[in-house]
This record gives C-alpha cells, sequence and structure tokens, in this order.
C-alpha cells in the first residue's frame, strides 16, 4: 500500500510544548484552593495496627483532617488495569483497601493527612504515634511457601495461584533427546523509574461528582476502580489524564487515586493534592516481578528442542495487583518464539512482603526471555553449534498456531533480524578481532538474545478501542482518542493513521490534550503495546468511514455540476479528486463548509466507532551485544549493543527508534546493576531513591544501533505490529551471555554487577 | 519538604560564628548538597534548624598559593572551580579529578569542598586525595583560628573535629606534599556519573628513576573514615616498581582496611578492590596509562 503520511518521521504534535514547558502535566494544573495529602506508613513489614494516637498530629498548624481505616469504606477493591471481568473467575483479586490495619509491606498505608501545605502535612505524619502487633515476615517466595508461614492475605497461604500447563508428551520428549540441561536462573525486583511520579488530586464537581485528575494510562478503568472501591456508581466519578511523563506500567494501575478521592470527600469535596516523592514510587507503588526459573530442557545433537520443563516462581509481594498474569504470559511467548513439541509450565505466584508487583514493560517477558535465552546460550556454548543457526532452527513459522495463545502468527521475520544484526553489527569481524585478543585483564565478549512478544492482550482479555472524528468547518478533523497518550508518542501516530486514511495533511489532524472519561471514547488505555495495533484498527475503521462521507456529500453537493461517480472520487492533500484524471473537484475546506452551513442540506460529518480487536500479531526482535570486562575489578563496558525489530511497518521511524532505545536503555540497566533491595533484619527498602539503585545514567549508556525489518503484517492495520515494550526483552540475556562469553566462566542471575562477576571468578566457574 | 526554622546569610566569617554561638539551635550550611538532603529526609538533628549560610563570605572562596607555596583552598570553593582551577591542575591534577567525579554538574557547581569534609562521609570524593596529601583543616572559632591534621579532622562516620561555633575557613596543602608528587584517583563505583564510591583511591608517588621514593595510599569507603595504609606505604620505600612489587603493595594495603559486608558491597570485594585499584592508580600516575 502506498503511504503519504504513515511511515514518515512527523514532528511529534505536543513536541514544542514539552521542550518548552508549555504543556501541563497533573502538577502543572492551578487551583482555586488546594490541599495537600501526605500518607503515613507503616514501620514494621507484617502486623497488625493496635492502636493509633493521632492526638499530636492534629495539633500541627495547618492539618485538616487526619484519615485512618475507620474513615475509609470497608470494601476491597482490585488495583489492576485489566480490562473488567463478566466472568467473576477471571476477575482481579479484590485485595486492596484505601488504607489498612494489616500492615502487610514496611510502609503499607495506615492513615493519611490532608493539610494546607506539604511541609505540615509532613509534619503531621511523623507526629502520629502507632502501635503495632507483629508478625514474621517473607521477603521471597521460599519463605512465604514455608510450612506454616504466617499468612499475608487470610485463607490463602500465600499463593495467589498455582497453575501447570502441559502440551504433547514431556517424558518422550526428553527420552528423544540427546543431550538434556538442567539449571536453575532468577531475575531481580525491578523499578519502572518513570520520570514523572505518581500524582493526583481530586475535588466535587459542579454536577456534584468527582473528578480524580491523575497521571494514568488507564482513565477510563481509574474510573470503573474509583466506582468498585467506593461502591458507588461508576458514572459518578470522572478521571481526566493530561500530559504524562511517562508510566512504563506502574500507571497501568490504581495506586493513588482512591486515596486522592476519600481525601477530597473527607474535607466536603475540596482539593486535595497526593503527589508522591521519588522514595514513596520507588517502593511503595508497583515493580517488576521477580521470577525464579527451575528449568530442563531437552535437545538434539543437531540442537532441535524436544522437551522443555520449566517450574517458575513469581514474588508477586504484598498485593495482588496484575498478580498470576505476568508469570503465565512467559508460557505463551516461549511458544510464540520457538517450537516446543514437548512442553510442561508451572507457574506459582506467591504473596511475600515487599513492593507490589504489577505491570512493568513487556510483561514478563524479559524474565522468561533472560531465562529462555540464557538456555540456548548454554547449549550453543556445549555443542559448539553457531548461535544465530541454533535459535533459527527452532523458529517457528508463519502460520504456525501458537499452542499455548491459540493464534496463528502471520508475520515472523526473526530470521531476518538476525541476519541483518549479525551483517549490521559485524558480529564475525568482531568474533576473530575478539578471539585474538584474549589474554589481558580487559577481556571482550559477544553475545545475542532473540524475543517474541504480543500485540495487545488479546485472546487472553478482551480488546476494545473508540475513536471518535469529527470533520470541522476547514477540513481539519477533530480526532477524539480513549487511547491513552503516556509519552511514547501515540497521538502522533494516531494522527498519521487519520490523516493517511482520509487523504490530508498530517497537521490537519487536531488531537486531544487530555483524555476525559466525560469525554473519550472508551478504550482500556495505553498497556500491551496495543495502541498503534488495537486502536489503530479503530482509528482506521473511524478514518474510513469518515472518508466514505466525506466522498458522498461532495458526490451529493457537486453531482449537478460534475458527472464523477464516488468510486472515481478519491483525497489527496486535502483535495477532492477525480481519480482517473486526479483534476480537483473541490477542497476539503469547501466542502467541509457546504456540510456545515447548506440551508437545506447541511449536516456535520463524523465517525464515531467501537472496535473490537480478536487478533494479536507478534513482533520479534534481537539483540547484538559487545561488552568488555575488567576482570580485576568486574567492571563491564559496554562497548556495542544493536537491537534489530519485526515490527511489521513502522509508522513513524523516528518515534520508534526513540522507543527503541529507551527500552534498551532500560534492558542494560536490568541486565547489569538494577535490583529493588531489602533489610533482611527489618524488611525495609534499602535503595529506594536513584542514588542507590543503580539506574544507568546518560554517561552508562553506549550509543544504541537500531534497525527494523519491515515486513508488513497482515493482521496490523496498517502492517504494523507492537514495538511499545518489545525494545526491552532482550537486552539483559544479550548482555550476560557476552559477559560470559569474555570470562569463560558462569553467572546465572541478572543483574551481572561487578561483585558477581569478581565472585564467579574466584570460584572459577565452570559455563 | 524542608522545615527549617530560619535562614541568616552571613558577609563575615565573625558574623557567622557570633551567630553559631549565640544561637543554639543553629546549623552551617554551605552548598546544601547534604544538609538540604538531610533536611528533606528529616533526619535527626537536621530539621527545624535556623541555617547559617556562608557562601557569600568572599574570604571564604577561592584557590591561592601562599609565601610559602602551599595551597589554600577557601572551604566553600565548589568542587567545579576546584576542578578547573589552573594552580590545582598544574600541581595536584588528582584533586582536580576527584572533585570532578561528585554526583553530576549541578552538585558540582554549588557543593564545596569544605562541606565534602565537613559532613564526614568516609565516600567524600575530595577527601581521600587530601588525605593522600595531608591536608591540614583550618579553622577559625570564638576561641580563635586552630589547623588541624585532616587524620585527626575525622573522628567517626559523620563526626568530624569541630567545636560549637567553628567555621572550616580553607584546606591548607603543604608544598612538601604536592611538590615532585605524581598522583591519580580512581572511584570505584556502579555508574559514571551520579553515584557515591564503592570504594576510592588515591595515590601520591615520589620516584626515581624505577625506584619509589615515597608513596601515599589513601582510600575512601575502606572504613569508616577516610584512611591511609601506613604499613604499604612503609615497604614501598626504595622499591623497584615491578609487578610482583605492586602486588606485594596491593596487598599490604589490606592492612590498614577495615571493609565490611554491607549490602551496598561484600567484604570480599571490597577487599579485591582495594589490592587492585592502588596499583592501577600507581601505573596511571606514572604514566603507564589505563
Amino acid at each position: 500500500m502506498e503511504h503519504k503520511v504513515i511511515g514518515k518521521s512527523v514532528e511529534r504534535w505536543d513536541a514544542i510544548a514539552k521542550v518548552t514547558g508549555r504543556a501541563n502535566y497533573t502538577g502543572d494544573i492551578p487551583q482555586k484552593e488546594l490541599l495537600y495529602g501526605k500518607i503515613c506508613r507503616a514501620k514494621i513489614a507484617h502486623g497488625r495496627v493496635k492502636n493509633m494516637d493521632i492526638s499530636e498530629a492534629l495539633k500541627v498548624p495547618g492539618v485538616v483532617k487526619i484519615l485512618t481505616p475507620d474513615d475509609v469504606p470497608e470494601i476491597s477493591f482490585p488495583t489492576a488495569g485489566h480490562p473488567y471481568s463478566l466472568d467473576p473467575k477471571f476477575a482481579d483479586v479484590a485485595d486492596r483497601r484505601i488504607l489498612t490495619r494489616n500492615v502487610r509491606l514496611y510502609g503499607d498505608e495506615i492513615a493519611a493527612v490532608i493539610a494546607e501545605s506539604e511541609l505540615a502535612a509532613e509534619i503531621a505524619v511523623s507526629k502520629i504515634k502507632v502501635e503495632y502487633e507483629e508478625y514474621e515476615f517473607y521477603l521471597t517466595p521460599e519463605e512465604a511457601l514455608k510450612e506454616g508461614a504466617v499468612e499475608i492475605h487470610e485463607g490463602t497461604k500465600n499463593i495467589i495461584a498455582d497453575t501447570t500447563l502441559e502440551i504433547g508428551d514431556l517424558d518422550s520428549g526428553f527420552k528423544e533427546a540427546d543431550i538434556i540441561i538442567e539449571d536453575i536462573c532468577a531475575t531481580p525486583i525491578v523499578q519502572h523509574c518513570q520520570m514523572e511520579n505518581q500524582i493526583a488530586y481530586a475535588y466535587k464537581d459542579v454536577d456534584n461528582r468527582w473528578v480524580c485528575v491523575s497521571s494514568t494510562q488507564i482513565p477510563h478503568i481509574v474510573r470503573r476502580v474509583l466506582g468498585q472501591a467506593f461502591g458507588m456508581p461508576w458514572g459518578r466519578f470522572r478521571v481526566i489524564k493530561p500530559f504524562i511523563g511517562g508510566g512504563f506500567g506502574n500507571k497501568q494501575d490504581i495506586v493513588v487515586e482512591p486515596l486522592a478521592v476519600a481525601m477530597s470527600m473527607a474535607v466536603g469535596g475540596k482539593a486535595v493534592m497526593l503527589d508522591l516523592h521519588r522514595e514513596e514510587v520507588f517502593a511503595w507503588t508497583r515493580v517488576r516481578h521477580a521470577i525464579s526459573y527451575k528449568i530442563k530442557m531437552g535437545f538434539t545433537n543437531d540442537g532441535i528442542i524436544t522437551a522443555l520443563d520449566i517450574d517458575a516462581i513469581s514474588n508477586n509481594g504484598a498485593y495482588a495487583s496484575h498478580g498470576h498474569s505476568i508469570v503465565s504470559k512467559g508460557s505463551g511467548i516461549v511458544t510464540a518464539i520457538y517450537k516446543v513439541p514437548n512442553y510442561r509450565y508451572r507457574g506459582r505466584t506467591v504473596y511475600t512482603n515487599t513492593a507490589a508487583a504489577g505491570a512493568m514493560r513487556a510483561y514478563g517477558t524479559p524474565q522468561i526471555t533472560y531465562a529462555l535465552e540464557t538456555f540456548m546460550n548454554k547449549f550453543s556454548i556445549m555443542t559448539g553449534i553457531d548461535q544465530f543457526e541454533l535459535r533459527a532452527k527452532n523458529f517457528t513459522k508463519v502460520n504456525d498456531e501458537n499452542p499455548v495463545l491459540h493464534m496463528t502468527q502471520h508475520s515472523m521475520s526473526l530470521r531476518e533480524c538476525l541476519d541483518k544484526g549479525r551483517q549490521i553489527f559485524n558480529w564475525d569481524e568482531k568474533r576473530k578481532s575478539i578471539d585474538e585478543s584474549k589474554d589481558s585483564d580487559f577481556v571482550r565478549g559477544l553475545g545475542m538474545a532473540a524475543f517474541a512478544y504480543t500485540s495487545g492482550a488479546y485472546p487472553k482479555t478482551m480488546e476494545i478501542a473508540g475513536c471518535r472524528l469529527v470533520l470541522n468547518q476547514d477540513g481539519s478533523i477533530k480526532m477524539m482518542m480513549g487511547a491513552t497518550e503516556i509519552g511514547q508518542g501515540a497521538d502522533t501516530v494516531f494522527s498519521q493513521m487519520v490523516a493517511d486514511t482520509v487523504g490530508i495533511p498530517f497537521e490537519w489532524v487536531i488531537a486531544d490534550a487530555v483524555t476525559d472519561t466525560d469525554i473519550a471514547p472508551f478504550d482500556t488505555g495505553a498497556y500491551a503495546s496495543r495502541q498503534t495495533f488495537v486502536s489503530g484498527m479503530a482509528v482506521k475503521k473511524a478514518a474510513v468511514e469518515l472518508k466514505e462521507k466525506i466522498l458522498e456529500a461532495s458526490y451529493h453537493f457537486s453531482k449537478k455540476t460534475n458527472k464523477v461517480t464516488v468510486d472515481d472520487m478519491d483525497i489527496v492533500d486535502g483535495n477532492i479528486i477525480q481519480k482517473h484524471d486526479g483534476q480537483i473537484i473541490e477542497s476539503l475546506g469547501d466542502l467541509a463548509l457546504k456540510t456545515y452551513y447548506n440551508m437545506h442540506e447541511g449536516h456535520c460529518l463524523t465517525a464515531d466507532v467501537s472496535n473490537r480487536c480478536t487478533k494479536n500479531a507478534y513482533p520479534y526482535g534481537v539483540t547484538l551485544a559487545e561488552v568488555e570486562v575488567d576482570k580485576k575489578t568486574g567492571k563491564v563496558e559496554v562497548l556495542s549493543i544493536l537491537n534489530v525489530h519485526d515490527s511489521g511497518k513502522i509508522i513513524n521511524p523516528l518515534l520508534a527508534s526513540g522507543q527503541v532505545e529507551g527500552g534498551m536503555a532500560q534492558g542494560l540497566g536490568y541486565g547489569l546493576s538494577e535490583e529493588l533491595k531489602y533489610d533482611e533484619k527489618t524488611g525495609k527498602p534499602l535503595n529506594n531513591n536513584l542514588l542507590d539503585y543503580k539506574m544507568p545514567t546518560f554517561m552508562d549508556i553506549p550509543d544504541l544501533g537500531v534497525s527494523f525489518v519491515e515486513i508488513d503484517d497482515p493482521v496490523g492495520p496498517y502492517g504494523n505490529k507492537s514495538l511499545g515494550e518489545p525494545p526491552l526483552c532482550s537486552p539483559a540475556p544479550a548482555l550476560r551471555n557476552a559477559i560470559i562469553d569474555a570470562l569463560g566462566i558462569y553467572v546465572k542471575d541478572i543483574p551481572v554487577t561487578p561483585q558477581k562477576i569478581i565472585e564467579a571468578l574466584s570460584e572459577n566457574r565452570e559455563v | 519538604m524542608y522545615q527549617i526554622n530560619g535562614y541568616f546569610e552571613a558577609s563575615t566569617i565573625k558574623e557567622a560564628i557570633d551567630y553559631l554561638v549565640g544561637n543554639e539551635n543553629s546549623q552551617v550550611i554551605a552548598g546544601g548538597t547534604d544538609v538540604l538532603i538531610k533536611t528533606r529526609e528529616r533526619k535527626s538533628g537536621y530539621t527545624d534548624k535556623d541555617l547559617v549560610g556562608i557562601m557569600r563570605i568572599p574570604v571564604l572562596k577561592g584557590i591561592n598559593l601562599d609565601d610559602d607555596g602551599n595551597i589554600l583552598i577557601g572551604s566553600t570553593t565548589t568542587f567545579t572551580e576546584v576542578e578547573e582551577d589552573e594552580i590545582i591542575q598544574r600541581n595536584i591534577p588528582s584533586l582536580a579529578a576527584a572533585c570532578g567525579s561528585v554526583g553530576g554538574p549541578q552538585i558540582r557547581n554549588i557543593g564545596t569542598i569544605g562541606g565534602n569534609v565537613a559532613n564526614g562521609a568516609t565516600s567524600a570524593d575530595s577527601a581521600s586525595t587530601l588525605f593522600a596529601m595531608d591536608a591540614v583543616i583550618c579553622l577559625e572559632g570564638p576561641e580563635g583560628k586552630r589547623e588541624i591534621p585532616i587524620k585527626e579532622f575525622y573522628l567517626g562516620p559523620g563526626k568530624v573535629a569541630m567545636n560549637k561555633g567553628e567555621l572550616m575557613t580553607h584546606i591548607k596543602i603543604l608544598k612538601e606534599n604536592f611538590m615532585c608528587f605524581k598522583g591519580h584517583y580512581i572511584k570505584f563505583s556502579q555508574r559514571k556519573a551520579m553515584d557515591i564510591a564503592t570504594l576510592g583511591c588515591s595515590i601520591m608517588v615520589k620516584t626515581t628513576g624505577n625506584k619509589i621514593d615515597e608513596l601515599k595510599i589513601a582510600y575512601g569507603v575502606a572504613g569508616p573514615t577516610p584512611i591511609r595504609a601506613t604499613e604499604a606505604e612503609a615497604i614501598a620505600k626504595g622499591m623497584e616498581i615491578t609487578t610482583e612489587n605492586l602486588d606485594l603493595i596491593g596487598e599490604k594495603c589490606l592492612e590498614n582496611a577495615s571493609a565490611r559486608d554491607s549490602w551496598r558491597a561484600s567484604k570480599a570485594f571490597r577487599q579485591q578492590l582495594i589490592r587492585e585499584l592502588p596499583k592501577r592508580a600507581i601505573k596511571i600516575a606514572l604514566g603507564g596509562g589505563e
């Protein structure tokens, strides 16, 4: 298909407003009167609040009110940003209260102060006296699962879910194997570190409904959960999302909104803002699940996978949030990339007293990709089979049905990604020069890893998206979306889709600076890399409909003077033309004026669609990395790194490269340095700040290589598959594999820190 | 949020001292990159204070050579100013490098070398180099002026030998402690910027031919305060510079260090760094390259 706007690096419509500071984020929007909320957090890791004395805190000048669990609804609600499930069996676990007497992690939310200033609120929090009854606490699933462990949530035995999936015959699969490898590996708790902390404020509006302005990825879902948390009709709430400084899944969860609304309700509807500090965001919003894997994998001598047995234990922390969906997602990711004839995948999701784990960019896939790709690497080292060939031999193919997800894939260009990557990375030349320089303290190594992902959440959850288009009086088009711009550039890409499909310049499409649940069509929000794929389908449907209406109208208004039929009409660069000779019939602006003001036949042209997506398309990709390791200090320097993606058609190459670079940088931290740690004696988070949590800085990131293999996917609305989350899936295993290539020793867990390298070297662990 | 009771801007040393003496609740603030962080975290002793600003006292700022050729660094000289100063770059480039390794540009533009030392942290990037040069801390208080060797200035984690009402005015580096020496500072941290040292190692070395005349090795984070590896320094005297001898020196450094296990790093890992970093620093100082 020939495109005029799609595939072009148009400048994002909000770029200038953002870089000049004119874009308003939640904290920027002025209120006539604003009160400030501050959470009083438990100072034990597990137990119960026996008694709370707020008398001294109430005396602090500026304090308006203090809320305790007695002052909020006794209703448990779910927090995951998933679509509502009509079947209660699949509903998210409702285990959260706005404030709690049961302390399930250090820092749990036991009271909240409302004050005239943030400082007054903080001083008051420091004066609240709490008596606790303390229980034993658990920082790992192993501890939480031990015999007689105290239940963090009553009646759960600390297990959120324990499921096993089996395909083929595992025993005969291992019998067919010539080589069987068994091992364990583990991934850490990490945090999103999105630039803008969680922030929300709430007030009672002129129509007596409750408005919550929040930095969220999922405005429509927030509205629903507010309804659930307060036991009130969902329509009593309105959620507004201004510009947002990133989320990476941390804002695909309901974290601050119910408390913000509860605080406003407590002060007669005055606006109350809850603005978390970075330290709170680290420790008490959401994190990525730490998952440990026990894996047994059988291969033929040629490197064909015959059997795979995975036992995954996922640390969900203190509240269910997205819960079991994360570890179970891994099961279908394995079969999206490799053919595994005999397969067992057991996933257990366990409550512990650490931060609640929820959605984080690529939703369980960086974990399973790490595990799988370190195993592929191990087999390659054991047998000498080329890493690229070993993987390619086992790749799934076009038109294969994924036996876990029961979806057929229609495009798969991973082989092309491997070949392209190998060539532009100069892998083979690098290999030669590395092999010649092995005997100094600084050794170099190469590593690679491949991944698969999904586009949207179908068939795990339903997928609907809405788009409303209005032809304005001058021929420009107002676009309204429920899908959520969170910094990734979704609105820009949707605008490109509208412009391309209708046939107008990009600049004629007007996007929204806010998403408002009273106005925006229904869409579940920004997650699962679903925007260009799922919401893109709605955009296309609306744009096609509006274009048809425009051509019909033009035909109608001009048929007396013009003999052209609708079939011979098109819109190009904002003009309605005759297809056969390209002659302009009229400008879209002239037509639009007629639709608005024709005394007898005027009617505004709009398209307002909701689209249900019942498909999925798997994006793929590969990371290649070269590192230099200092054998005496364990320091790793990433010399070069490249991601090659098969995401189908790339709608906006510049924005796409930006997403890939960001994901690679996050993957670099995941592989080498990031981990949220807890004090074993107290259960307190140790490094919940940007100094002690080692997110790489700009100076730690090398030039990032980005490349695409662009082959249209037949299912994607414009040949596109997802790209938002995929870039983070494969850098960590590629880096780890490069490090062990350099050192010839074995490191099993990420992050591969200098200390772990020195330990492995001193123990001389064999690969 | 910052709970601060009051702020007094001193324009002379005397004004500052008078205020400090007269107000039990007072607390000196220079660049604020330690004090304000502690205030924000509501650390005990750092909330509701009457702060005394000393950044606009002219005599506390700047770097000079005195009549004897000693280097005098004003206590409120910022890291950036130290890093970019010509006297420092010419005579003690390792201190310029140490100051250039602190945090990020914003921190270096406001944080001061005096504050770095007065804060009493073992991880202070400038401190190990100042230890390696046996710097002298110049104080002024209600009782007058006094000078104290940096070794004695550090009493323990966060504790320094400053009395109530005293201000650090200068850091003095004697000519004999830098002339004819070559020095190098290595900050080992997980990140290349915005980070705290896992271990800092600063060396000063004087050689004749291939022989070590004098070697000074100082560490940050190898103990509760910055330390000197005096045992290693003693055996190094007169040593030929060979790989074997450097290994001996590195090993000997462990005798003065008291590395411990913490969640930030294991004892074994710190010890490996304690062994390795001085060898590298010596090689680099002597032009061996990295």
